[in-house]
């Protein structure tokens, strides 16, 4: 057994940790997530020419070559210093995706485009009904129709699409017969007639949106992963999402435990630092075990799903602890930090907000341990 | 033993329900950003400042503001229990309640101040003509509010106040500073304060806006640079305002928002019922259910821990650790409510007001924001623990 990273590893962690520190300070996380568009070009720019935007890919397809367990690393990293933009949908849920199931023009085709820093995507998954484990519940359909196919429906809470070049939309290509064996997905120009998108705003302005397709067409060469046979790849693909997203919440944990840290040896009440204040001591050791325990779990669920060994069971942990974990953090420091943490112009409450949108996405605690108890024979 | 209320209580209920439904904009309970328990979302601070304002003076010409009062001074002779029932109304509805200067000032003057104090602020604070701000924490003295540094020294018939106070809920909308000064510095840290009212349109002071977590101009800082108040607006004996402080926590035993808590689980509750899953309401599902049973649970005790305090201050007792249990429970409660409201109804809850897909108003994704005011403003969770400890069981205290 081997708890540590890379040298390659340790050596991405610190140079993305030093790299986002300088490129990427509050300010602009800030100005980023008052804006619409969610992102900086430059900064998008930069994260390509440091080959983080091709890091998964392997090197034929323009990327870098890294394993899942890289991306994992930097996705901490990411985390950490809260960065805004649609890196996650498109490397994570955009990339993979094509990396998966993509024919080889695809992959040639989008893959290298989106390591330049040239091409954003976003996943049209979730519906109204907000289900992650039910193939029913994928309800826009896509009807063949003189060569092409023909979209129509409503997807709900998708990042970035407002501002993606593609999107890949999960829909229903066969109404009768077992819900999973039905469904397809297909590459979308975001600009094609028909489809409308608003931008939602929420807690963590994290660039959701409603995408209404109105008869939008889409050539039949436009499928990925081949007719019917979507639902299986994106339940591969939700698997590594969901050790992304804790990969990024462990990150944000440990940047608030810091934080809170810190204060509390700096901040003096009654003429002490309230650091020396046992309940504000608990709370900080409740915090490390927090942060400690959601790295664990979630480094050896990404290690398994890098060495593509079974993992359903891992990541339901992951996520259930992590999830939560990542709010008791930011509550906590909310309360070492008190009025100060409660301003805008604070940093904490870029935390705070993310820790709740990253417990709920893919699935909150109690959906996950569903799946623990299943994997358990429940 | 007897859970009843009395006839005359019941009566008394249903006559604020008729007063508040007759006096607030008809949309205002949809409208009203307020989250119960939380200090961020306040109508005087919102788009619906001015309808706030009307139906306070509304209120104020019912006697409803100053309910405890001597009837010379504008009170009604009313119990404690009817003015639970009063705040619970009004919670309820989201309404705008008393606001500082008849909470915590009115009945500070009533208690400690000279006749020429009670001459000069209670008739015009009991008709609501004047608002108060409290001028306590500063950016070194929050848990340890004794350590306060803001400073008063005479000249002549003035005082001439320099310092800063920060966290100061309303002072833009307000007319007064309810402020602690030190007056004597040499004293230990307690006995040198003095409480003492101040114009804001008094030359040299500054208030700048503070943003809340939820978009909202909430707080300010205030400084305060040579600013002349007259001696006459000392509230009391000089150097004792820290014991008047800590007294007129008293007052706020009552307003703990158990009817916001009910109202807006009851709204999640419909949401929850009208909102199918898989052909299925939310409401069928075990584990939406088992949330919104332990929500029912908490809100209930919330509940009994308010009559009660009511109950003891109508037999002539003194509420001791109540209001810091009371502000325990409740701010835990506000933060709990949010939290289970975004987990049922998911990505849902964390939309904001204005998208069409936002479920009650978007109130549940500010909510979650300012629930978190609750837990540290008005004195933090882990203050109330202490005193709950220290005052309260008799444990000794640690601290320097």
């Amino acid at each position: 057994m081997d708890f540590g990273l890379s040298e390659e590893q340790e050596m991405l962690r610190k140079s993305a940790r030093d790299f986002l520190q300088k490129e990427c300070p509050k300010q602009l996380v800030r100005q980023l997530d008052e804006s619409d568009e969610g992102y900086s070009s430059e900064l998008w720019r930069k994260m390509s020419e440091l080959g983080w935007l091709g890091l998964p890919f392997p090197e034929k397809y323009g990327g870098g070559g890294g394993s899942f367990l890289d991306l994992v690393v930097l996705l901490e990293a990411m985390g950490y210093n809260v960065v805004p933009g649609p890196f996650f949908s498109t490397v994570v849920l955009g990339g993979m995706t094509i990396l998966a199931a993509g024919n080889e023009g695809q992959k040639k085709g989008l893959l290298s485009e989106v390591a330049n820093g040239k091409l954003i995507l976003s996943l049209a998954l979730t519906e109204p009904s907000v289900k992650y484990d039910d193939a029913a519940s994928v309800k826009t359909t896509a009807t063949a129709r003189n060569g092409k196919y023909i979209i129509n429906g409503t997807k709900l809470f998708v990042n970035d699409a407002h501002i993606a070049d593609y999107l890949l939309c999960v829909a229903r290509t066969k109404a009768t017969g077992k819900p999973e064996n039905g469904v397809t997905i297909f590459l979308l120009d975001s600009k094609a007639p028909g489809i409308k998108c608003t931008l939602l705003k929420t807690l963590a302005r994290d660039k959701q949106c409603e995408i209404v397709f109105d008869n939008v067409a889409v050539p039949k060469e436009n499928m990925v992963g081949g007719l019917n046979r979507g639902w299986q790849i994106i339940r591969d693909v939700l698997q590594k999402a969901i050790v992304a997203k804790c990969a990024e919440m462990v990150g944000g944990a440990q940047a608030a435990l810091d934080m809170a840290v810190a204060y509390a040896k700096e901040r003096v009440q009654f003429n002490r630092p309230i650091g020396s204040f046992q309940a504000i001591q608990h709370y900080c050791a409740n915090m490390v075990s927090d942060v400690d325990g959601s790295r664990f779990v979630t480094y050896k669920a990404a290690w398994k799903v890098s060495e593509g060994l079974p993992a359903t069971m891992d990541v339901a942990v992951a996520k259930a602890w992590t999830g939560a974990a990542y709010s008791r953090v930011t509550l906590l420091a909310h309360q070492i930090f008190g009025a100060v943490g409660f301003t805008m112009d604070h940093d904490l409450h870029l935390y705070y907000r993310r820790a709740k949108a990253g417990e709920i996405i893919f699935g909150d605690g109690a959906f996950q341990r569903a799946i623990v108890a299943r994997e358990l024979g429940l | 033993m007897d859970f009843h209320f009395s006839s005359r209580e019941e009566a008394f209920r249903q006559e604020v329900d008729d007063f508040i439904k007759r006096e607030l904009p008809s949309n205002w309970v949809e409208e009203s950003h307020f989250w119960p328990g939380g200090y961020g979302t306040i109508p005087d601070f919102e788009e619906l400042g001015s309808a706030a304002e009307l139906f306070r003076h509304r209120l104020a010409e019912k006697g409803w503001l100053t309910f405890s009062w001597p009837k010379e001074y504008g009170g009604s002779g009313r119990s404690n229990m009817e003015q639970a029932i009063l705040n619970e109304c009004l919670s309820y509805h989201r309404a705008p309640g008393p606001g500082v200067a008849t909470l915590i000032s009115g009945p500070t003057i009533l208690l400690f101040g000279s006749d020429e104090a009670k001459r000069d602020w209670l008739p015009r604070i009991a008709r609501g003509d004047i608002r108060f701000w409290l001028a306590y924490s500063e950016p070194n003295a929050g848990s340890d509010l004794a350590s306060i540094k803001a400073s008063a020294v005479e000249d002549g018939d003035d005082l001439v106040i320099n310092g800063q106070k920060t966290w100061s809920s309303g002072a833009h909308v307000s007319d007064y500073a309810w402020m602690i000064v030190r007056t004597d510095p040499d004293a230990p840290a307690h006995k040198g304060i003095s409480l003492v009212i101040v114009d804001n349109n008094s030359e040299g002071i500054t208030i700048q806006p503070l943003i809340n977590i939820c978009g909202f101009h909430s707080f300010n800082e205030v400084f305060f640079d040579n600013v002349r108040v007259p001696k006459r607006n000392i509230i009391g004996e000089r150097n004792r305002g820290w014991y008047y402080v800590m007294a007129a926590l008293d007052f706020e035993r009552l307003v703990v928002p158990v009817g916001g808590f009910k109202r807006t689980f009851e709204e999640l509750v419909q949401w929850a019922k009208e909102t199918k899953r898989g052909g299925q309401a939310l409401t069928d599902e075990p584990l939406i259910r088992d949330k919104l049973a332990d929500l029912a649970v908490d809100i209930d005790v919330a509940y009994m821990f308010f009559w009660q305090t009511a109950w003891m201050l109508d037999k002539g007792l003194v509420p001791n650790i109540e209001a810091s249990v009371l502000k325990l429970v409740a701010t835990q409660l506000s933060r709990k409510l949010a939290n289970t409201a975004v987990d049922v109804m998911g990505p849902y809850g964390e939309l904001e007001r204005g998208v069409k897909w936002a479920p009650l108003k978007g109130r549940i994704c500010t909510g979650y924001l300012d629930c978190i005011s609750g837990l540290v403003g008005a004195g933090t969770s882990e203050i109330q623990r202490s005193i709950i400890a220290i005052r309260g069981l008799g444990l000794p205290w640690g601290g320097s």
